[in-house]
C-alpha cells in the first residue's frame, strides 16, 4: 500500500459559471463552481482542478471570488489554470487559496516564466498544462506537438521534449491533454500519456476523451499516468467519482476510498 | 476562549489553512493570521505553516524577527508545524545546497533520491497525492482519526529526525519516512491536515481542543 492514483474533476468556468466544451466549441452550461466542487468533494474527489476560459481580463477576477469560495467550503486541494501570464497572477491565484496554478500558452511563448515561477512559488504549485496532437501519419513511429489556443495553433514543438524541458525548468506536475481525444468521448491517447510519463519524473494527469469508467483505469495502467482527469462523464451525473475508484480498485489500482 | 494564530511569514497561502481551522472551531476559537511578535504570542494556540522552498523561509522568518517568535512559542504553547513549518524546525536541510534551520527537533531534511523506484515502478517526485499515514504513537492528535488514514501531501524533502522516538507516524514512499513527529506540546505533519478533507479536518479540531499535553 502506498501512494493512491487521484481522480481530478474538471470544472470549465467561464465568467463565473461551470460550463462543458466539447472540443471547444458548442458550450453547454453545467452550473454553479461552489456546488458542483462541493459534490465533487463529497464523492471522494482527490482534487479539483478549474479551467477559467473567461475570454476577457476584467472578468478574470471573478475567478478569484469562485476560488475564495470553494476554498473556503471545500478542504481538498485546487488547481486553477487559464490565463495565468505573470507571477501576479499565481498570487493572486494561489493567496485566494489555489494549491496549484497551471500554466499552458505563457509557458509556451516565454519558458523561463515556469523557471521564474517556481523558482517563487515552489514546484509543487507549478502545473504545466500541455495540449498535444498527434502528427506523425498512420504506421509511422508516433509523434506529438504542442498546440495552443485552444488546439488551434501548431507550434511545431515536440510534446516529449517540452515535457522534459517544463521539468528541467520547476514545473513539479504535468498536466497533458490530448486536443485528438478532448471532447470525443473515445479515451485517452494512451500512446502520448505514456511517452511523456515515461520520459519526466514528476508526476503526470492524463486528460482529453474520457467517455467511460474504464478509460480511467486505462491511463493509470496502460498510459502510465499518476492522476486522471475528466470533466463530462462526471458533470452530467452519468457516473460519480465513487463508482469510478470503486471501478479501479477492483482492478488493483490503489485509490482513496 | 482559545485563540489560534496562524504565522504569516510570506510563504504560500494561508487562507485555505485559517478557514479549516475556522471551520472546526465554530464559536470555541478565534481564529487569526498575524505576522506580528507579540501578537502570535498572545495566543493559546499556535500553527506553523509553509509552502515553497526553505531558503526563502528561514530567510523571511530571520527578516521579520519570527524565528525566535517561533522557538519561543515551540517551547511553551500547544504548536504545530505544517509540511515546510515542519521541515524548518529540524537542524538541517539538504534543499538549496544546504540551508541550517531552527533547531526544534534534531535532525535533518533530506531530499527523495530520483529516480526513486519500488518493485520496478518509476516513482515521481514530488510525491503528490493521497498516501496512507501510519500513527506510531497514542497521541490526542490522533483522536479519532483511523489507523493507516489517507492524507494530502506534496513534498519533495522528508525529515529524518535524529531521535527516532519523536516520530508520530510514518509513511511509505519508495522507503517509510517520518510523515508526523511530536515532543512535548510540539506537533508537526509533513502532509496538508487543511487539504486533507474529513480527516486533516479531524486533527486540526483535536489540535484546537488539545492542551498541549501528550
Amino acid at each position: 500500500m502506498g501512494l493512491a492514483k487521484r481522480i481530478i474533476p474538471c470544472l470549465d468556468v467561464d465568467n463565473g459559471r461551470v460550463v462543458k466544451g466539447v472540443q471547444f466549441v458548442d458550450i453547454r452550461d453545467a452550473g454553479d463552481p461552489i456546488e458542483i466542487a462541493k459534490r465533487y468533494d463529497e464523492q471522494g474527489a482527490d482534487e479539483i482542478t478549474f479551467l477559467d476560459i473567461t475570454a476577457t481580463h476584467h472578468e478574470r477576477d471573478t475567478m478569484v471570488h469562485v476560488v475564495e469560495a470553494v476554498a473556503s467550503q471545500v478542504f481538498i486541494p485546487l488547481t486553477v489554470g487559464g490565463g495565468i501570464r505573470t507571477v501576479d497572477d499565481i498570487r493572486r491565484m494561489l493567496n485566494a487559496g489555489a494549491d496549484k496554478v497551471g500554466i499552458n500558452s505563457a509557458a509556451v511563448k516565454n519558458p523561463d516564466f515556469v523557471r521564474e515561477a517556481a523558482e517563487r512559488f515552489g514546484s509543487q504549485c507549478i502545473v504545466v498544462a500541455i495540449d498535444a496532437k498527434r502528427v506523425s501519419a498512420e504506421g509511422e513511429t508516433p509523434r506529438w506537438e504542442i498546440f495552443t489556443h485552444g488546439g488551434r495553433k501548431p507550434t511545431g514543438i515536440d510534446a516529449v521534449e517540452w515535457a522534459k524541458k517544463m521539468v528541467a525548468n520547476g514545473a513539479g506536475e504535468i498536466l497533458l491533454t490530448s486536443m485528438d481525444r478532448d471532447g470525443t468521448k473515445s479515451g485517452f491517447d494512451l500512446a502520448l500519456t505514456r511517452a511523456v510519463s515515461e520520459a519526466v519524473d514528476v508526476p503526470v494527469i492524463a486528460s482529453g476523451g474520457v467517455g467511460e469508467l474504464q478509460d480511467l483505469s486505462d491511463g493509470i495502467t496502460e498510459g502510465l499516468a499518476d492522476a486522471v482527469l475528466a470533466a463530462s462523464i462526471f458533470h452530467f451525473g452519468e457516473h460519480t467519482v465513487q463508482e469510478a475508484k470503486q471501478q479501479m480498485a477492483s482492478q488493483g489500482i490503489e485509490v482513496r476510498l | 476562549m482559545r485563540r489560534v494564530a496562524v504565522i504569516d511569514y510570506g510563504m504560500g497561502n494561508l487562507r485555505s489553512v485559517s478557514k479549516a481551522l475556522e471551520t472546526v472551531s465554530g464559536q470555541s476559537a478565534q481564529v487569526f493570521i498575524s505576522s506580528k511578535p507579540e501578537e502570535i504570542l498572545s495566543a493559546s494556540h499556535i500553527l506553523f505553516p509553509g509552502v515553497g522552498a526553505i531558503r526563502d523561509c528561514i530567510d523571511e522568518l530571520k527578516r521579520l524577527g519570527l524565528d525566535e517568535v517561533v522557538q519561543e512559542a515551540a517551547r511553551e504553547k500547544p504548536f504545530m508545524g505544517i509540511c515546510l513549518g515542519m521541515q524548518a524546525m529540524l537542524t538541517h536541510s539538504e534543499e538549496n545546497n544546504g540551508i541550517d534551520a531552527l533547531g526544534i527537533i534534531p535532525g535533518e531534511v533530506k531530499a527523495f533520491d530520483k529516480p526513486l523506484s519500488a518493485a520496478g515502478d518509476k516513482l515521481k517526485v514530488p510525491h503528490m497525492g493521497w498516501n496512507q499515514v501510519h500513527q506510531t504513537c497514542d497521541h490526542p492528535l490522533w483522536n479519532n482519526i483511523e489507523q493507516d488514514e489517507r492524507f494530502y501531501f506534496v513534498h519533495g524533502y522528508f525529515v529524518s529526525p535524529a531521535d527516532p522516538a519523536v516520530v508520530a507516524a510514518t509513511t511509505h514512499y519508495g522507503a517509510d519516512f517520518a510523515s508526523a513527529i511530536y515532543r512535548d506540546n510540539v506537533f508537526a505533519t509533513q502532509f496538508h491536515p487543511e487539504k486533507s478533507q474529513r480527516a486533516g479536518l479531524q486533527l486540526l479540531e483535536n489540535f484546537v481542543n488539545w492542551d498541549g499535553q501528550c
